[in-house]
């Protein structure tokens, strides 16, 4: 048995090496339907000749081409690509498809910050059963402690988001503005520019829950702690937390930020016409500023993110999100074998040519991408500066298991202070206790404070 | 005694000719197959899903721990829920303050139109009317790309005479807009709802009250309004049913105003909220209930006292 078991692991990894349809010689004790939960290699690639449709659940631009190329590779299986919105709205139905037993995609895409909701849940597989742990080298470290949770690996992470401040230079010239390396510096380069020209801010924010825990990530808070799965603590008003609030609020209580929502019409609007001058934001961006705010081209600039201490090497992760399986799925195998081919094999060089931003550490350190002049950035190599933010990213980051509803809750909290331009630490005091109050009522132990 | 009153039917059973049993059972049936269609979707549509409703409040569904019955629990805790009681405080508000605003209107609208005094009354009926005609998700849209302070209709206003208007979707001002829209929506509904009533007036009534020497104003005191009475009840009863249901208007435009308009902005979008971004089907059940029965209650209150027979 023994023998035969690291026989099987060898073949396994010969296979994930190299061709996957090379499995096809080799016999494999698995059921051919596919829905066992565990699997090498073989197994896999047994699946994958067999008649499969399986159902993708995903809303990057990517995923189309990738399925349509997978099945090309294996044209005994179908691949239905299924665009259930973008981000909170596919959680909704996701969610409710778990509840009603029924309904749910064999794999879905998931961003880093809802993944714990989902494997916490005990709706998603374990990829370790796939032998998929094996892949932890690949990808940067902020992504793969994204995706290990509880010990398991819940989902192969497609894209992030280190962070970086994309700038309007033109502006920053016009007023004789220096890039501000620090937070400090931000604030001071806010109040210069709103001064020499009321209608130019440094950038919006109406209050957005995932760009805050990014800041505060960067800052070096960790407010949410999660062990045993349900003992949750809370702590909006760690050292971290603080520091983000202390800053951040200088900006909206001066009504130093412009108070336009992000992906609105209005923001592009700001983006292009030099209003809103720079976003701190994940290294997705780039192609969001190409298609979105073309006539800015030649403006804009990447530099890091500003820090906390004048030199300090520091960023987070903003967005960005793997795909995972769902226990629902009746063809976990080939589910497995094409998730393995959309962000570890071949799918991961079209999601790179669609405008995401890779995890995958051969990828980011691959020379024509490092060296890539943007002419939109007017010729910068801007890879340069996102691959750094992705080495600098602050470790030990956790979202919360109901991070998904805390989320939507932001702005009826937080929200409150950037209406009436107070204090962002009242917001996020009020906004730990709502979501402490919703985990507690939805059966977690949940401790707030120190 | 009894046979003194069991007779008639019979009696009239005899004149129809054949009083057997068989028959009887044949007319009843008749009876049910006219009102069989109507059960059937309305045991489909209204009974089950409340019976449904009442069954899921009863439980609690959590992430950890699963599915219990927990009896009255949810309901005490919708008792002693703040956000619960402001979102009812909010619409309470828009109840007594867009109502009769917005049935004023109509009746104004109602009264004009039939004073044939205008001219073209069909243009004042039908552009009265239109707005009702616009679905609420377009007329919100709409409404919300004029409250626009930055490049909206208030913005050139701002523009144009250098004022500055308060932000329509500012905390103060943000249930007003959405009383501005639905009062918008909805008048002309309840003009053509009181106009339809003041049309099956007798006009013998006008010429007897003329004769006697009535004024335009004391034929709408003496015989308009009292004529009026169930048609204001009716929109009346309509209205506080709407007020609390309001969702549509403050969902739609929360994305332009997602700091002031809360996710427990009134008592239908905290249910939704709950359901289906916070899981908590059951606890969204019990305040749908508690709804349901607030507003039947109050509707019923409203009917006794429109409809009692004063004077």
């Amino acid at each position: 048995m023994k023998i035969r078991s690291t026989r099987r692991l060898r073949r396994g990894a010969a296979a994930l090496t190299g061709v996957l349809a090379l499995g096809l010689a080799l016999s494999a004790c698995s059921s051919a339907g596919g829905s066992a939960e565990t699997g090498n290699a073989d197994d896999i690639a047994k699946a994958l000749d067999t008649e499969t449709t399986i159902t993708v659940w995903a809303w990057a631009p990517a995923v189309e081409q990738i399925a349509k190329d997978f099945e090309k590779e294996h044209p005994k299986i179908t691949v239905n690509v299924v665009n259930a919105g973008t981000g909170n709205d596919q959680y909704v139905k996701l969610q409710n498809a778990i509840k009603a037993g029924s309904g749910a995609p064999d794999v879905a895409q998931i961003e880093y910050y809802a993944l714990p909701q989902f494997a916490l849940s005990d709706s998603l597989v374990d990829l370790k059963g796939f032998g998929f742990d094996s892949f932890a080298d690949k990808y940067t470290d902020s992504t793969w402690n994204s995706v290990s949770l509880n010990n398991g690996i819940y989902a192969l992470p497609q894209d992030s988001g280190p962070m970086a401040l994309f700038y309007n230079k033109a502006v920053f010239d016009q007023y004789g503005i220096a890039v501000p390396t620090t937070w400090d510096e931000y604030v001071a380069a806010a109040k210069q520019l709103h001064a020499a020209d009321p209608t130019k801010y440094i950038t919006n924010d109406t209050g957005d829950a995932g760009f805050t825990t990014s800041m505060i990530w960067q800052a070096g808070g960790q407010p949410y702690k999660t062990e045993k799965s349900t003992d949750v603590s809370i702590n909006l008003q760690d050292a971290g937390s603080k520091k983000f609030a202390d800053t951040w609020s200088q900006l909206v209580e001066g009504g130093l930020v412009s108070p336009i929502t992000s992906w609105s019409d209005e923001w592009y609007k700001g983006l292009g016409d030099g209003s809103i001058a720079t976003l701190t934001i994940g290294a997705w961006m780039p192609g969001n500023l190409e298609s979105g705010v073309a006539q800015a081209s030649g403006d804009w600039r990447v530099a890091p993110m500003p820090t906390w201490e004048k030199g300090q090497a520091a960023s987070a992760e903003n967005g960005g999100g793997g795909d995972a399986i769902l226990k629902q799925s009746k063809n976990k195998l080939a589910a497995a074998g094409f998730l393995q081919y959309m962000n570890e094999g071949d799918g991961t060089q079209t999601s790179i040519a669609k405008g995401g931003f890779p995890s995958t550490v051969a990828d980011l350190n691959n020379d024509s991408f490092l060296n890539y002049e943007s002419p939109y950035f007017g010729g910068q190599k801007i890879n340069q500066v996102l691959v750094q933010s992705s080495k600098d990213v602050v470790k030990g980051w956790q979202y919360l298991p109901f991070q998904v509803y805390s989320n939507s809750i932001f702005n009826d909290t937080v929200g409150k202070a950037y209406a009436n331009k107070s204090d962002l630490n009242a917001g996020l005091e009020a906004w730990q206790k709502a979501t402490a109050d919703y985990g507690n009522e939805q059966g977690f132990t949940v401790k707030t404070g120190n | 005694m009894t046979t003194v009153s069991q007779d008639p039917p019979k009696a009239v059973a005899g004149r129809l000719g054949r009083g057997s049993a068989s028959h009887k059972a044949k007319l009843d049936w008749t009876g049910w197959k006219f009102i069989g269609p109507f059960m059937l979707i309305f045991a489909f549509v209204l009974i089950a899903p409340v019976v449904y409703s009442i069954y899921l409040s009863f439980f609690k569904d959590q992430l950890v721990g699963g599915n219990s019955f927990v009896g009255f629990a949810n309901y005490i805790q919708v008792l002693g829920d703040s956000k619960f009681w402001e979102s009812l405080g909010r619409v309470s508000i828009f109840l007594v303050v867009q109502v009769p605003i917005m049935l004023l209107l109509a009746l104004f609208a109602a009264l004009a139109i039939d004073s044939a005094r205008l001219h073209f009354p069909a243009f004042f009926r039908i552009g009265i009317f239109l707005p009702y005609a616009v679905p609420a998700v377009v007329a919100t849209l709409m409404w919300g790309f004029m409250y626009g302070v930055r490049f909206g209709l208030v913005a050139n206003i701002n523009d144009f005479f250098g004022i500055s208007l308060p932000d329509p979707l500012s905390n103060e001002w943000v249930l007003a807009s959405i009383g501005n829209i639905v009062t918008w929506e909805f008048v002309g509904y309840n003009m053509l709802l009181f106009y339809a009533a003041l049309r099956v007036i007798p006009t013998d009534l006008y010429e007897a009250a003329e004769l006697d020497g009535a004024n335009h104003l004391r034929i709408i005191r003496n015989i308009k309004l009292p004529a009026l009475r169930p048609a204001i009840v009716i929109g009346t009863i309509f209205s506080i049913i709407g007020s609390f249901q309001l969702f549509n208007e403050p969902n739609i435009l929360k994305p332009l105003a997602k700091n002031t308009i809360v996710t427990s902005f009134t008592p239908n979008m905290y249910a939704y909220n709950l359901s289906f971004s916070g899981q908590q089907y059951n606890y969204a059940a019990t305040i749908a209930i508690v709804m349901g029965v607030a507003t039947a209650v109050i509707a019923l209150v409203v009917q006794n006292r429109g409809s009692r027979k004063e004077v």
